[in-house]
Formats: structure tokens, sequence, C-alpha cells
């Protein structure tokens, strides 16, 4: 187990390097922000050949890159262009979006694996087929349709939850926006669990722990759902990361000022230091859960480790 | 009553059920303080006067500071706030009397010093502040602010503090209306902890208007309760204003609707056609100082050899202008007729109908202007704008497909997207653009000389089709050194006139200032920048 830990570790020290570079690479392309940091007037030379010295915008890229990530590993992630320094953004935005994330992630596992199961013990019939129709329905619904319909009916129409979020983002407030951002994968989830479960509730240790005698919630938790949950916590796992960078549509729909409004804003404003800093970490949240991902499949199956 | 609310979060948190969720973000909270809640847009630089160079920092700087002067929020005339005259013999040197009796809200007075501190920082070239260029004319920028290289003096030499409440203003150049310029928020005093504790002002600025900042938690909410102390005759009506930053004007507008905000500045374009069914009187849509054009890069060789202002003239005759701003801006723009605005007043220059001809949509005319300057280079042209924000698509889509009916050509005109606003000026400085582009200009100060001078002056700081006519610039000076504003603006408008003939820039509509507020508040209004009278504000 140590050194598949090990090994996965060291795997990801090029992904990390060669997927930050190509940020930096992209938001580079796109241009000199400081002619934009002027507004619709045109810059003054003097003064943005000044502030170009000073974010070290007048070196080539090939020693930008390395600049920066010098600077990332002392911590520092630079000053993003309205002067406040990136760690300051990142510090609150990125606990607004994990509470978001999490009340996500909850429901996603929560709802969708008891749907699956649930769905996945009576194939076929009328519940299952519900169930499929519903998800099937969910998957195919936009992100932003589904907020700015539920934001409607539930925030304006008919009050039951406030229609945007206040600033400290209190777990309350998050459970719609939450609920929006989990929809799709919460229908994957179900749809995960389900085919898994129906596949495996024929199998044969499943089988022989009916003829043992074993209760049915056993053989349900024990046996059949331990080998069912493997591909929807790879699901899950990657669902992570994905979750807090795809939070862009939800967060603007709320009102929550999390890493999706500010990677947003930082692209709008082509404001490098946040855009880089921000994916930069983003990326690491990726790799650790896929980490993380790979060590419980270790856990659910011990045949993995040993490959 | 602090214990109270801290329950209540306390049962927020615990219940957890849909329905918890209408707890908190109320601003109607009991005792019914009589603090506005605005919606906000997260400034794009640290509010610094001379560092503040759009809207949402703009209005923040209106609220928390007075200068010299002030723009009349009905009529945008330049009042005089802290001034007490402001004189000159030759427009050229002006000595500036201060009233007695100002001070900033940390009790400092506010002296001759605070002006001549704040503007010698605003203009040195070290200090990196955006509006530096508005101290162009004063003399002695050029040593603090070279145009290359660094700076060889600290202090612009044509300020002089002659005591607490005179100082002396030499400029560079005959300019009559000058101190009308100095409204603008570049021009704000500072007071002197600005200087001793850069960073400390910058986390709590402090100023000398209505109001003063009660809290600032950058990027979400800028809390500023009235000064009661406040010695100018234009107090906050209001307990305070809390600006929130919105992520979205839509969102914003949904906050107004489920009652939770009281005042957004900014109809999303996609509410307009519901927005007089929602709000009703509550609904603003006035003028605002902002004219949207379509620039030439005169830069181009193929724009600026003999014949295509007959072309470009064509061009803007092509553009339905009424259609336009019917369909697609529901009457929140107006056809434009000049190159100025409405908000100046036909006594500030503002001239209805000065372009004539060129600016009527006329077909068949068009058709045979272009024909007869030779047809649109290179037989088919661009439109260039920037897709990121402000729908701009829809409109140049709309100019193009005017243009292509009128010549009969479904080429002749498309729409050229970029990215973003950022790449959008990147390609605007380095002269890469080969046909027109959008350009909006919002005015710093209601003066015709700010619809013209920077624009479309020989080497002017926002020229940036880099126009250049002899005749234009003659007049533009004569303008500036004429001794009363009746002949400055006769003399601006012949500029206007050298525009219509040459067409450097097509004039496409005026913007007008949207608002909505919620029934809790009244007294609300748009100044001609387009920014709400927040200190009008009343509650209940």
């Amino acid at each position: 187990m140590g050194r598949y830990v090990i090994r996965r570790l060291l795997q990801m020290i090029p992904v990390f390097i060669g997927s930050t570079f190509l940020i930096f690479l992209m938001v580079y392309a796109l241009g000199d922000p400081v002619a934009a940091m002027f507004g619709d007037r045109a810059p003054d030379p003097a003064t943005a050949a000044q502030i170009r010295r000073d974010l070290y915008l007048d070196q080539p890229l090939w020693k930008q890159y390395p600049h920066y990530m010098g600077q990332i590993f002392q911590g520092n992630f630079g000053i993003a262009f309205n002067g406040r320094p990136v760690t300051e953004l990142m510090s609150s935005a990125f606990s607004v979006t994990l509470r978001l994330t999490l009340v996500a992630i909850v429901l996603e596992m929560v709802v969708g694996i008891a749907l699956g199961v649930f769905s996945g013990l009576r194939r076929g019939r009328g519940i299952d087929t519900t169930v499929l129709v519903l998800t099937l329905v969910v998957v195919s619904v936009p992100t932003f349709v589904s907020g700015y319909l539920l934001q409607y009916v539930f925030g304006v129409k008919w009050e039951w939850a406030a229609p945007t979020v206040a600033l400290d983002a209190p777990l309350g407030q998050l459970l719609l926006p939450g609920l929006v951002l989990a929809l799709v994968s919460l229908a994957y989830v179900t749809r995960l669990t389900r085919t898994s479960i129906a596949e495996n509730a024929r199998a044969d240790y499943v089988r022989t722990a009916i003829a043992k005698g074993l209760p049915r919630h056993r053989v349900i938790t024990r046996h059949l759902l331990r080998n069912s949950l493997i591909p929807v916590v790879t699901f899950i796992g990657t669902d992570i990361g994905a979750l807090m960078g795809g939070a862009i549509v939800t967060e603007r729909i709320f009102n929550i000022h999390g890493v999706g409004y500010q990677l947003y804003q930082g692209i709008l404003r082509q404001n490098s230091p946040t855009v880089v800093g921000f994916v930069t970490i983003l990326v690491l949240v990726f790799l650790i859960a896929n980490l993380l991902v790979d060590l419980l499949y270790a856990v659910l199956d011990p045949r993995i480790r040993y490959a | 009553m602090r214990g109270a609310v801290r329950a209540k979060w306390a049962v927020c948190a615990g219940v957890l059920a849909l329905v918890a969720t209408a707890c908190g973000g109320g601003t109607a909270g009991p005792g019914g303080s009589a603090v506005v809640s605005a919606s906000w847009g997260d400034p794009q630089n640290p509010l610094e006067p001379a560092n503040t160079n759009e809207v949402q920092g703009g209005k923040v700087l209106e609220m928390l500071f007075r200068g010299l002067k002030r723009y009349n929020p009905g009529t945008g005339a330049a009042e005089n706030v802290l001034a007490e005259k402001i004189e000159t013999t030759d427009a050229q040197h002006y000595t500036v009397t201060l009233k007695r009796g100002w001070t900033f809200s940390n009790g400092e007075k506010v002296t001759a010093k605070s002006f001549v501190d704040a503007w010698n920082y605003g203009a040195l070239l070290d200090n990196k502040q955006k509006n530096a260029p508005f101290f162009q004319y004063i003399d002695g920028f050029d040593k603090v602010h070279p145009d290359s290289g660094s700076a060889t003096a600290k202090t612009l030499s044509g300020l002089r503090v002659k005591d607490d409440h005179t100082f002396t203003v030499a400029l560079n150049q005959k300019f009559s209306s000058w101190p009308d310029t100095l409204g603008y928020s570049a021009f704000m005093p500072l007071p002197q902890t600005f200087f001793r504790d850069h960073a400390g002002w910058l986390a709590k600025p402090i100023g000398n208007g209505p109001y003063l900042v009660d809290s600032y938690a950058k990027g979400s909410v800028l809390k500023m309760r009235k000064w009661t102390r406040y010695p100018g005759s234009d107090p906050a009506q209001n307990g305070g204003i809390d600006l929130r930053v919105y992520t979205d004007n839509e969102t914003a507008y949904t906050d107004l609707q489920a009652g939770n905000l009281d005042l957004v500045d900014d109809i999303p374009a996609s509410q307009l056609k519901n927005v007089r069914a929602d709000l009703g009187d509550r609904y603003l849509n006035t003028p605002a100082g902002i004219i949207q054009t379509l620039t030439f890069p005169m830069y181009d060789p193929r724009w600026s050899k003999s014949g295509t202002a007959q072309v470009r003239r064509g061009l803007s005759m092509a553009i339905d202008r009424g259609q336009i701003t019917k369909e697609i801006f529901q009457h929140t723009r107006t056809p434009a007729t000049d190159w100025t605005s409405p908000v100046l007043g036909v006594k500030g220059g503002y001239k209805p109908g000065l372009c004539g001809e060129p600016c009527e949509f006329n077909p068949a005319k068009a058709r045979q202007l272009i024909k007869d300057g030779g047809g649109i280079p290179g037989g088919r042209t661009t439109i260039t704008y920037n897709a990121d924000t402000g729908s701009h698509k829809d409109w140049v889509d709309a100019i193009c497909n005017s243009i292509n009916k009128t010549l009969g050509d479904d080429k002749a005109c498309v729409g050229n997207p970029v990215g973003t606003f950022a790449d959008f000026r990147n390609k605007i400085s380095a002269k890469q653009l080969t046909g027109p582009f959008r350009a909006g200009w919002q005015m710093d100060y209601p003066l015709i000389q700010n619809f013209l001078q920077p624009l479309y002056y020989t080497g002017a700081s926002s020229n940036d089709g880099k126009f250049s006519n002899p005749e234009f610039d003659k007049l533009v000076n004569q303008a500036n050194a004429a001794p009363d504003t009746r002949q400055a603006v006769a003399k601006f408008q012949d500029a206007e006139r050298v525009l219509a003939r040459e067409m450097p820039a097509i004039p496409l509509w005026y913007q007008n200032g949207s608002a909505g507020y919620s029934e809790r508040i009244s007294n609300v209004r748009l100044n001609p920048f387009s920014v709400p009278v927040y200190n009008e504000i009343t509650v209940g």
C-alpha cells in the first residue's frame, strides 16, 4: 500500500506542472491585461509600462512562468489587479465554494445512492421507470435553466428560500444552490448505482449470501452495496473537482462570491494572478480527489492494490 | 438584540430544510434603520481618487468626497463646493480660494495642502495612478510623468500653496473651462493619513463627503453611514448606504423583486421588456453622458485615402438607428445626431441635428455616397467588438444587417467578435484593426470639450482611430482659449462640423442610465453620469 501511495504521489508532479503551464500559457495568450485596466479609454503609456514592470509582465513568457511558480512555492500567489492579495481572495472564495460543494456532494451521495438502490432493487417496475425518466429530464436540463427556475419558484414566487445567498453564505441558504449544482451529478449517481445494483443483485455471491439466510438489510449493505459502489465512488471523487470549478453558473445565479465568481471576474478582466492562482488550487483539488478515489478503490477492492 | 440575532442564525443553521433558507439576508430588520441597500459591482482598482476610472469606484468617491466643484445632479453644471472662488485673468494662471470650515471625517482640516498633495500624488508616475493624465494641463506634468523613463521631479511645478486657504495653479496652455473639470473625482482632496498610512486608508477610506465608511469587506459589501457633522449643503437624507457586490445584474434584479434590495442601478437587458410591468414608476430611464460610436481606423491607408470620407458618411447613412434603438434597446438609447450628449444641455454644447444628413437613415443616398467614394475598401468590412460583456453582438449584427440591406450585398458587413475586452483593447492600441470598431465614451465631466478633445484631437489620449485633422485641432485650440463658455462652445461646435464632414467616427446613439428601486425608498434619481444621487434618497 505504501509503495502504491508514493507512486501515485510522484505521478502528480508532472501533471501539476503541465496543467499549470498550460493555464499560464492560455491566460498569457489572451493578450496584455494592462490594456483592459483602463476601461474604454486608451491607457497612458508611461503608467501602463510602470504597472507592467511591477507585475513582471514586461518579461518574456519563459521567464514569467518560472518566476511565478517560484513565488507560488513561497506561498505568494501575487496581487490581483484590484490591489488585493490573491491568497485573500482564495481564502474567502474557497471556503464558500467548499461549503457549497459539500452540500452538493452530500445531496448527491445521500439522495443519489438511495434512489439508485431503491430503483435498482425494483428493476423494471413502475418506480424504476419513474426514476429513470426523472433523471433523464434532469440530465437534459442545463444548470442555468434549472437554477433560474428554482430560484424564481422557491425564492421569488413562493418565498420559501432566499433567492440569493448572503455574503457569509450560511449553510441553510446554500441548500437551494447546492441542489442546483448537484442536480445533474445526482442523476448520474442514481443511474450508476441503479445499474450497478441491478447487475450485482443477480451475482453468485449475493445468491450465496441469501442462501446462507443472512437478513436482507445485511445482504444489501454489506455485500451488494459495497461491491456496487466502486463506479459510483469514482464518479463522485472526480466530481468534487468538477463541481468546484463548474460552480460558475450556479454562483452567478445565486450571488455566491466563491471560486466560480472569482474565476469569472478574473477571466473577464484578464486578471492573470487570480486565474492562474485559482486554477492551480483547483488542479491540486482534482489531483488530491483522484488520489483519494484510487486509495478508496484499494480499500473497497483489495485486488487493486496489488496491481 | 444581538443575542436574538445570533439565536436566529443558530435556528437557521440548525434546521436543515429548504424552508430555513428564508432566514437572514433581509435588510428591513426590526427598528427599520434608514439604511438603503444598493447593488454594486466590484471596483476594478483600489478606491483612490486618482486611480478610479470606472463607474463602480466612481460612485463611492461621489459619496465619500467633495471637491472644489461638483456637477449638479440635475443640470450637470459645475458648481462651487469647497471652492470659494477660482480666479484667472488669462485662462492659464488660476488662483483657487477655499471655503473655511471644511474638515475630513477624521477631524483633519481641508486646506490648500490637502489638494496640492493629492494632485501631486495623482500625477507622479511612481504612484501608477490611472487618472494621472487628468493633471496633464498643469505645469511640470512632463517632469513628474514623462512619456518614458522615470520621473525627474516629485511635484508639479505649476502648483503653489500660498496659505491654508489659497493655492495657485499654472497651466501649460490656455484652458478657459479648466475650472469646470475640477468636479472630477481625480481632483478630490486627501487627508494626511492617506500618505502616512496608505494601506490603512485603502482598507477604510477617509474623505470629506456626506458619508463615512463604516466597514468595507472588499469584494462583498461596503457599508457607508451618514456623517452627521458633514458641513456641506447636501447632507445625506438617509442613515447610510450599503453597497452590495452582485455577481450578476440579473441576480440583483431578482433580489430587488424579492424585496431583499432597495436599489438596482443597472437593469439587465433581458428584463427591459418586463421592467415597466414589474416596477411601474419605480423604473428610471434617463439620459446619461455616454455616447456609442463606430470608430474608423484612420491609421489604415485604405480608410484614409481620398474619397473614403464619403464612404464613411455613406455607411453612417445606411444605419437605421431609430429601429435598432427601439427593437434592441427598448428605448434605453436615443439615436445620436451629434458627437456629444443631451446631458450637456443646449447651453453646454449639445446640439441636436448638428451632424445633419450624414446621421440620418437614407439608403438611396448611402448607396450613392459609397459608390462615389470608390466603394467600401476591400469590398467588405467588419465591425469589431468584444463579446464578453454588454451584449454588443446584438446591435453590431443589426447594424451590419442594415448596411447589407442598403447595399443589397449579404457580405458587405459582418461582425467580428473578440473574446475578451482586454484583447479588444490590445488590438486597438496595437493598431491591428482594419475596419470600424465599437467605441463607447462615458464623459469624465459634463463639458463639450470632454466629448471632442480626448477622442479626436491629434495624438490625444483616447484617439483610438488616430484621427488627425489640422482644422479640427485649430478649432479646439481656439475653443480652449476662448474667454467665455458661450464662445468656447461655438468653436467646439465648429470643430464638430469637421467631424460631420470627415466622419472619423459614426455617432450611433446616446445611452440612458437605468435604475429600479423598491417601495421602501423614494426620491431616487440618476445624475448625468447615470449614477444614483444616493445622498438624496429617503427611506419610508
